[in-house]
């Protein structure tokens, strides 16, 4: 238990704890892309538990190609006024003055995104020294503590950013779980050579052997289009879903919306599932990922 | 072995498994809900933290306002942390634009959403010397995240803690709520407040 500090001044919100708290707020729940204000308060009302500000979903970014950048400041400040659930934006990797702006914009959470074109080709952002949380996409356990060390306080898997479809998440959330389970297999004196392998600090990694679980939130995002998706991700042992152009890009985005929100609350229940699942019209088109090339997955990017 | 106390946490968003993850601690069985029916066998009940509005749409959804109303007419003790405090308010103010919603009403406070700002200004607290309601909390470490204010207390509305002069842990008969979150912390004493309040 923490000792009381002597006049009772407050611990700022610098604190990795106070971080991790609002990620804890967002579990169970659907955080969604959107594009302008009227389209944050649809979301809000269909039950999204954040919003994630954005100049293009990702799809579109996909189509129109060219640098991706932070969102503009007048977007982000729209989306604040209009919606009282929490407002995340995303910086291009390792761009920490785009992350200083979105700080001083007190923005609730900072994506550090690989959907955005990267902007350090070695190097993320040192994300301690932030009064905002940061989230940052992991394809494996390695990585994932990459990015906790860096001061990250939520990680979610990459997917693939606006495919439409669910076999990267599917993939990130296996791999990472499965990392997870094979180190805590190991004994006290594997650990050093665990880290070595894993390209992540010891102590975290014993950390993680120890707790049998990442020591932040785990979320899923990347392809996540139907209800069912988000069940799935659930299933798999996501906290949280990201929801990106599969609300906006579909037929009927408030339906849409609704339904992913109840299916990630009754994930356990295939009836609520189903549920959810009808109604909907049509779904975001999905890419079938071996026709991208290596150099259209956004997956890759972040080191 | 005495059967153990069944303690409910609404679970349609937000941090529910760390209410289940306290309540195992202190030997109860925590039990999710979801539905009317899962109110039926349980000794106590929390609203837990999360995001008020989706929590909110939530009940709705699930048509579970009166059912959780008539929880707390039975007598039977009801903890709101942060967003389950604001939604046991009688009253919630918020910006112009918010769009409003149904609470439970059924602690006599106004409820003032994200009162003290975004996430940026979140922060973690000890409780006000010489509010001597609840001295054996008073080195309760509180954390607040986007967390809300309670104001315009009914005079049947007790103040145990405050932080800054705010009232951060209040009580109206068998409801508690906290605008801060113990659930966060392995500090398990709120819980076992609400649990005192049981009838044996």
């Amino acid at each position: 238990m923490n000792q009381r500090n002597t006049g009772n001044e407050d611990i700022r919100a610098r604190s990795l704890e106070i971080k991790i708290g609002l990620a804890e707020m967002l579990k169970g729940g659907v955080i969604m892309d959107v594009t302008t204000p009227d389209e944050a308060k649809v979301a809000e009302e269909s039950g999204a538990s954040a919003v994630m500000a954005l100049e293009r979903v990702p799809s579109d970014i996909r189509r129109d190609g060219g640098v991706a950048r932070m969102c503009s400041v007048e977007i982000i400040e729209g989306i604040q006024k209009s919606v009282s659930i929490p407002v995340m934006a995303k910086v291009r990797i390792g761009h920490f003055a785009e992350a200083q702006i979105l700080d001083e914009l007190g923005v609730d959470f900072i994506d550090e995104s690989e959907v955005l074109t990267p902007a350090d080709e070695a190097h993320h952002v040192d994300k301690a020294p932030f009064r905002s949380p940061f989230v940052c996409g992991a394809r494996n356990l390695g990585e994932a503590l990459r990015r906790i060390s860096e001061g990250a306080a939520m990680i979610r898997t990459k997917g693939e950013a606006g495919s439409g479809n669910i076999v990267e998440a599917v993939r990130h959330l296996r791999q990472l779980n499965g990392d997870i389970r094979a180190l805590a297999a190991l004994l006290p004196e594997e650990m050093p050579s665990a880290a070595k392998e894993l390209q992540a600090p010891l102590a975290l990694v014993k950390e993680v052997a120890d707790k049998q679980g990442l020591p932040v939130p785990n979320f899923a995002a990347g392809g996540i289009a139907t209800p069912a998706d988000a069940a799935l991700c659930m299933a798999l042992g996501a906290e949280a879903v990201f929801v990106g152009s599969g609300i906006f890009k579909s037929a009927d985005p408030s339906a849409r919306a609704k339904a992913v929100v109840h299916a990630t609350t009754h994930w356990r229940d295939p009836g609520e599932v189903l549920n959810a699942s009808r109604g909907l019209g049509e779904a975001m088109p999905g890419i079938e990922l071996s026709t991208l090339k290596e150099s259209e997955r956004l997956a890759n990017r972040g080191w | 072995m005495p059967e153990k106390l069944k303690v409910g946490v609404v679970a349609i968003q937000g941090d529910f498994e760390a209410h289940a993850k306290c309540l195992a601690s202190i030997n109860c069985e925590p039990v999710r809900v979801l539905w009317k029916s899962d109110l039926a066998p349980l000794s106590a009940l929390i609203l837990p933290g999360g995001e008020s509005t989706t929590i909110s749409r939530g009940l709705t959804r699930q048509s579970l306002y009166q059912p959780i109303r008539d929880f707390v007419a039975t007598g039977r003790p009801v903890l709101g942390t942060c967003a389950g405090a604001i939604l046991l308010a009688s009253r919630v103010v918020a910006r112009e634009s918010d769009s409003s919603f149904e609470t439970i009403g059924a602690l006599n406070v106004t409820a003032v959403r994200n009162a003290y700002g975004t996430q940026v200004d979140s922060f973690s607290s000890f409780p006000d010397l010489g509010t001597e309601k609840c001295a054996d909390l008073q080195d309760l470490k509180c954390v607040f995240i986007r967390a809300p204010k309670l104001i315009d207390l009914g005079s049947e509305v007790e103040v145990l803690l405050r932080v800054k002069e705010a009232p951060v842990l209040v009580r109206q008969g068998k409801v508690l709520a906290a605008t801060f979150h113990p659930e966060l912390t392995l500090d398990t004493r709120v819980h076992v407040l609400l649990l005192s309040l049981v009838k044996r």
